[in-house]
Parts: C-alpha cells; sequence; structure tokens
C-alpha cells in the first residue's frame, strides 16, 4: 500500500504548517475532530483499487500531481460573471466560493425569511459558532466501508457552506451556491464542507453548482452532511460541470427523519475524475429519499456514482434513478446498495441506471446491490445498457431531421425520465438547459422546445 | 413521379428484391399487394433510405432523380414519405416540438423560410382540425402510449404537415379495428391530390374497400408478378396468394 501513502500529497505533508491557517483552530472540540481525521486518513491513505466500493475509480493520478493550498491570491481570481445555473436573480440567495474560499462582493442576499441561515463554514467557525460541534463529524458516519476521503475533508476542512432552517420554516426561494474551480498558477487542493440542517417541518431547495473556469488541474475534496428533521423536506441538487483537468471527489452524509423527504439530482457534465457517494440513512418511519441524476461523459473522462441506502425504519420508501450518456473514450461507474434492515418492515425500494452508450470506446461499470433483513420489504433494481435505437434514429430522420439533430432528440428523450424526477419546476428547465448546452452545438434545438 | 427499375435489394446479404419493376405517375395512387415475406417491408424501406437495405442492382428514381446513397432526411426535403408499420415511440419529445423540427428542416433544405411559433401553430390547427384529430395528441410526446389507431393517425397528420409528393404507406392497416380503419382510410383520401403519388402497402384486400386505388400490384418473391386494376384485389380475396406461392417455388 505504499503507493497510497499521504506523504504523496503534498499539502497533506504540510498539514501542520496548514493547521494555524485553517478555520476555527482555537475550538478546541474542532482541533480534536480534526486530529482524528488526519490520523484516520494517515491510516488507511487514499482509497486503492483493491477496495471493492473504489474496484472502477482509480485515485493514482492523484498522487501524481503536486496539489497546494490554495493562497489568498488564487482565491481573489478574477470571475466577472459567476456561472449560473439558474437565470439571474437579485431575489435569490447565492453564494459564491472561488477555490474554496467564499467571496463576499459576489454574494447575493435574496432576503431570506426569519429562521432561515446561509453562511460560509469558514465565517462561523472563525466565529466560533458552537452549535455546529453537535453536527459536523456526527452526521458523517465510517460504518459504511472506507471512508478516507471523509477524514481527508475532516482534517482538512477550510471552506463550504451552512444551512440552518428553523423548525416549521419554508423557503420559498430557491438557495444558490457557486463553488467556481480553476484560474489558478499551480494546481490547488481544497476542502469544502458544507452543512444543511432542517429542524421539523421546515423545506428547503439548493442548488449547487460547482464549475471550472480557465485550464488546469485541481483537486475538490467536498463533504456534506445533511439533517433533514421529522417532516422536514430538502431538495438537494447539484450541477457538477468541472474543468476538462480537474478532479472532484464529493461525500453526502444524509440522515432522514420521521416522514422527512430528502431529494436530490445530481447532473454531472465534466472534469477528468468525479465521483460522488451518497449515504443516505432512512431514520424515522415514514421516511423518503428520492436519489436521482444523470451524468453525461465524453473524451476520457471518468464519472462514479456510488450510493447506499439504508431503510433502517418501517414504511419508509426509496426511489433512485440513474441516466448516464457517454461518449468517446470516457467511463462511469454506477455502485447503488440498498439495504433493509431488521425491523424495516414495509420498506418501499427501487432503484434503476440507465446508460446509453455513443461510442464503442465508452464503458460503463454498473454494481446494483440489494441486501434485504425483513421479509415484507418491496425492492427491485434494473439496469441497462444500450446504443442509440436505430429504427427510431431511422424514423426521425425519415421525417427530414438531420442525422446530428435526431441524435440529440434522442439523448434528450433518454434523459427525459430521469430528468422528470425533479421537482421544481424551475430547476427541472434548468437542468435541462444544460443537458441541450452538452450536446453538439450544431444543432441546438430552438428555445421553444421547453414551452411546448 | 417514382420509376423503379430492375431493383434488386440485399438485406445481411440476402437477396429479398430480385428484380423489382415499377412505375407510379403524378397523383396515382397504387396498392402493392403481397404475401408475408414477399419484400413488401423492403420495398418501403429501400425507397425511404434505411441503412442495412443494400441496392445491389437497378435503380429507384424519383422524380427525375436516383435516390441510390441519398441521405432518408434528404429524400424528406424532396418530397418523400413513409408511414410507418410501427410508428415509434419516442418519449421525453413532444410532437409539435418534433413536427417543427421535421418541418423547418425540410424547408430550410430547401431555401424556404422556417415557421416561427405563431405560424406554425395556426398551421397546425388547420391541419388537426381537418383530418379530425385532437389537439391533445400534439402536446402529447411522440407516440409515446399511443393506441394504435392514434400512432396510425399520427403518421397521416405527419404527412399533412410535411405535404409529401410521394407518400408510401406500409402496411397502414395493421394493428387497427374496423373504426380506426376508417378514420386512417378517410385521413388518406382527403390528402390525396393531383400533386400527390401514393404507394400503398398491404397485405390485406380490406384496406381497399375504402380506399380505391388506380392501380394493383402483386409483389410475392421478390417481384412483381402481376399488375392490373381494382378488380385484381378483389380477385386476391378470393384466391389467396397461393398461386403465386407456386408459381415461384
Amino acid at each position: 500500500m505504499s503507493s497510497a501513502s499521504p506523504t504523496n500529497l503534498s499539502f497533506v505533508d504540510g498539514f501542520d504548517a496548514a493547521g494555524a491557517a485553517l478555520p476555527g483552530a482555537e475550538l478546541k472540540w474542532l482541533k480534536t475532530l480534526r486530529q482524528s481525521g488526519f490520523e484516520r486518513f494517515n491510516d488507511q491513505g487514499l482509497p486503492s483499487s483493491k477496495l471493492e466500493s473504489w474496484k472502477y475509480t482509480r485515485l493514482r493520478s492523484l498522487e501524481d500531481t503536486k496539489f497546494l493550498p490554495v493562497t489568498d491570491e488564487d482565491a481573489v481570481a478574477s470571475v466577472d460573471l459567476v456561472p449560473s445555473v439558474l437565470p439571474a436573480s437579485d431575489s435569490r440567495t447565492r453564494l459564491v466560493f472561488v477555490n474554496g474560499r467564499m467571496r463576499p462582493e459576489l454574494w447575493v442576499d435574496g432576503d431570506l425569511p426569519d429562521g432561515v441561515s446561509v453562511e460560509c463554514l469558514r465565517d462561523m467557525l472563525t466565529r466560533g459558532a458552537d452549535w455546529t460541534e453537535d453536527y459536523l463529524g456526527k452526521i458523517a458516519h465510517a460504518d459504511i466501508g472506507n471512508q478516507a476521503l471523509l477524514e481527508l475533508n475532516t482534517a482538512m476542512m477550510d471552506s463550504g457552506f451552512v444551512l440552518k432552517v428553523e423548525p416549521g420554516v419554508k423557503v420559498e426561494q430557491l438557495i444558490e451556491v457557486v463553488f467556481i474551480g480553476g484560474l489558478t498558477k499551480h494546481p490547488v487542493a481544497y476542502f469544502p464542507r458544507n452543512l444543511m440542517v432542517l429542524g421539523k417541518g421546515a423545506e428547503a431547495t439548493v442548488v449547487k453548482h460547482h464549475v471550472g473556469m480557465g485550464v488546469g488541474a485541481y483537486f475538490a475534496n467536498s463533504v456534506s452532511e445533511i439533517d433533514v428533521g421529522e417532516g422536514a423536506i430538502l431538495r438537494n441538487y447539484m450541477v457538477q460541470a468541472e474543468a476538462k483537468d480537474a478532479t472532484h471527489l464529493s461525500t453526502v452524509h444524509v440522515r432522514v427523519a420521521r416522514d422527512a423527504t430528502y431529494e436530490s439530482f445530481n447532473l454531472a457534465l465534466g472534469g477528468r475524475l468525479s465521483r460522488n457517494e451518497v449515504n443516505i440513512r432512512l431514520e424515522g418511519t415514514g421516511a423518503h429519499a428520492s436519489l436521482n441524476g444523470a451524468f453525461l461523459m465524453r473524451g476520457s473522462e471518468h464519472c462514479d456514482n456510488t450510493t447506499q441506502i439504508d431503510h433502517l425504519s418501517p414504511h419508509t420508501t426509496s426511489r433512485e434513478v440513474f441516466k448516464g450518456v457517454l461518449d468517446d473514450q470516457s467511463r462511469a461507474v454506477f455502485q447503488g446498495r440498498l439495504v433493509v434492515h431488521k425491523g424495516a418492515q414495509k420498506t418501499d425500494g427501487h432503484q434503476l441506471c440507465k446508460t446509453l452508450l455513443l461510442s464503442t470506446g465508452a464503458e460503463i461499470d454498473v454494481k446494483p446491490e440489494l441486501e434485504i433483513y425483513a421479509d415484507d420489504v418491496k425492492c427491485s433494481h434494473g439496469a441497462t445498457t444500450g446504443q442509440i435505437d436505430e429504427t427510431a434514429l431511422f424514423y426521425l430522420r425519415s421525417r427530414g431531421i438531420p442525422e446530428a439533430l435526431a441524435r440529440n432528440l434522442l439523448v434528450q428523450s433518454f434523459l427525459g425520465e430521469a430528468l422528470d424526477e425533479i421537482k421544481s419546476e424551475e430547476v427541472r428547465q434548468a437542468f435541462t438547459d444544460k443537458v441541450l448546452h452538452w450536446l453538439p452545438a450544431a444543432c441546438f434545438l430552438s428555445e421553444e422546445w421547453r414551452g411546448e | 413521379m417514382l420509376e423503379i427499375k430492375n431493383l434488386h435489394v440485399s438485406v445481411d446479404g440476402k437477396e429479398i428484391l430480385k428484380g423489382l419493376n415499377l412505375s407510379v405517375g403524378a397523383g396515382e395512387m397504387h396498392a402493392i399487394m403481397g404475401p408475408n415475406g414477399s419484400g413488401k417491408s423492403t420495398l418501403s424501406y429501400v425507397i425511404a433510405g434505411r441503412e442495412g437495405y443494400d441496392i445491389t442492382g437497378g435503380r429507384i428514381v424519383f422524380q427525375g432523380e436516383d435516390l441510390t446513397g441519398m441521405e432518408p432526411e434528404v429524400r424528406a426535403a424532396k418530397g418523400l414519405f413513409l408511414a410507418f408499420q410501427y410508428p415509434v415511440e419516442i418519449p421525453g419529445v413532444p410532437n409539435t416540438t418534433f413536427l417543427k423540427e421535421a418541418l423547418n428542416a425540410i424547408r430550410r433544405y430547401r431555401g424556404e423560410d422556417e415557421l416561427d411559433a405563431m405560424q406554425f401553430v395556426k398551421m397546425m390547427r388547420e391541419k388537426t382540425k381537418e383530418l379530425g384529430i385532437s389537439d391533445d395528441m400534439l402536446k402529447r410526446a411522440v407516440n409515446a402510449g399511443f393506441s394504435g389507431g392514434e400512432k396510425k393517425r399520427n403518421e397521416i397528420l405527419q404527412m399533412a404537415v410535411l405535404k409529401p409528393t410521394l407518400a408510401v404507406l406500409d402496411e397502414t392497416d395493421s394493428g387497427l379495428d374496423i373504426d380506426a380503419l376508417k378514420i386512417v382510410a378517410e385521413g388518406v383520401n382527403k390528402l390525396r391530390s393531383p400533386d400527390r403519388s401514393m404507394l400503398l402497402i398491404t397485405h390485406y384486400q380490406r384496406l381497399l374497400d375504402y380506399i380505391v386505388p388506380d392501380k394493383v400490384h402483386v409483389l410475392a418473391h421478390g417481384k412483381i408478378q402481376r399488375s392490373g386494376g381494382k378488380e385484381l384485389a378483389m380477385e386476391l380475396e378470393e384466391k389467396g396468394y397461393a398461386e403465386f406461392g407456386e408459381a415461384a417455388a
């Protein structure tokens, strides 16, 4: 395992030096938390492909790059226009991070109702916001195999946002968070840690945009810890459009209380290497998770969606729909694990992953797993891989539609089933636009596509 | 309008059409009848330009132009239309979007102005009214969840919008009950005109009770075995295709 030694990562080598610069250095509990993260990461090193859950995604390329911590200079890179997924709006709260640092001048204060706060984690830790002690490192857990990347983030967490919604408060507006990477002279690494806490009966929708600007390599190791209180609803949407040479490894841990709903959609559109690992614990009776996504890859991009949903209580439900479109030599991985624990009777869990291969060089590895320890449950999974339907293609062309546009229409048709899972109309349209922009530009569809 | 001369077509190396000759004049309605496996669908696909249908001999000339090697979308732009035996379902793509993209692609090819949203909607309203089709069908995804009759009516609607000079109707009657058949036949009859030829491909005579052809051809074993007037269809109804099966065996 010497190849996985953390000393190959220069930014970890400089942990002590960086330690003083990390936010909240004077908080004792945080110091302990960081230390334990550091030690556990040191013990494990970067996950190797010998691990079952990392069989198809190799991190060796990370060890060949000398990443440096983000400097003040990196963080003030000029951003003329914030690359937003959503149409511009003054009445929508927006936070913008550049290479992991919050940029106050790009902040849009959307006049959030009382009882809702969105803040930069760095500021909160610097101020010593003690309530976060009850959540940070407490929602995320390592009971599910290797969590070295979580540990690394715990040791290094230097940015990210904290959303807190008090009980009973329903936030109508979308809350947008933009993470811009790139624009640095050297490869940099940064470690966003996001925390979302929704009180009983609260409701909120978050749209995250991870986007690369300029060229060059960077490494984003992000972690989100999410607590959805009793009867609360959180919609957590993400577009991942990192730069061509970027690596983005994301770990999400969610716990969902009684009668609460967690809905997410991850639209992955880029990056040399990306992995989104989501672990959801349906803890209370009647808890529901809807975990969906689409991945569109080309060139030699690699995208990994690894999910685990734990049904821990009776009458919990989950639905998972992932759709992938792979061109050129791109590769994707889908690992979906569904565990029904003892006593979680009347669980209803369904999982589906469908992939469209646009080239013979593209490849997908799909690994669905069902683990059931209760006897009165309804669970299913399905996975298919195929090519563009030649009959459908001929049908469209026989009506006069040029081949390239016909192919686009069929890709769009294929992705529709996943995009339809997005409950927010505004977000669904915005994400559909993103998909349209990904498609070969020569044959764009007219705008009316959406309205009709 | 359409001249097919000594056409030989192979699919996966197997010869299906073996020297087929056919001539369809402007505004004429021809019926091609034949037993299963006689090459009826192959004929419709090869006219429309589907991949995998290789012309190994002879040619198809449409309005004086050899179609060999021409892309299907270019054929459509030049005025060719194929109504499918099994129209394809395309979930997530609204019927109107599909029709508008198709029509405007054809207009672009011909150097005509594209229709804007208003003009298109107005035109669609006229067409659906003319054919007695509900607007609801336009909003739905292309053929997705359509009944057999709805799918065939949608094909007729597409023909009405794209206004081809030659329409090939492949087994338009298949899978339809008698009421649906009447509706579809009525639509086809409405679209007959002196500058539109039609080639009706069918196994059964019953469609010809509602659509009266100018000529009837019997296709068997990859060739036109006999041609005649509409009375030939009646004869087939009585005697079946046995005569042609044995003749070529």
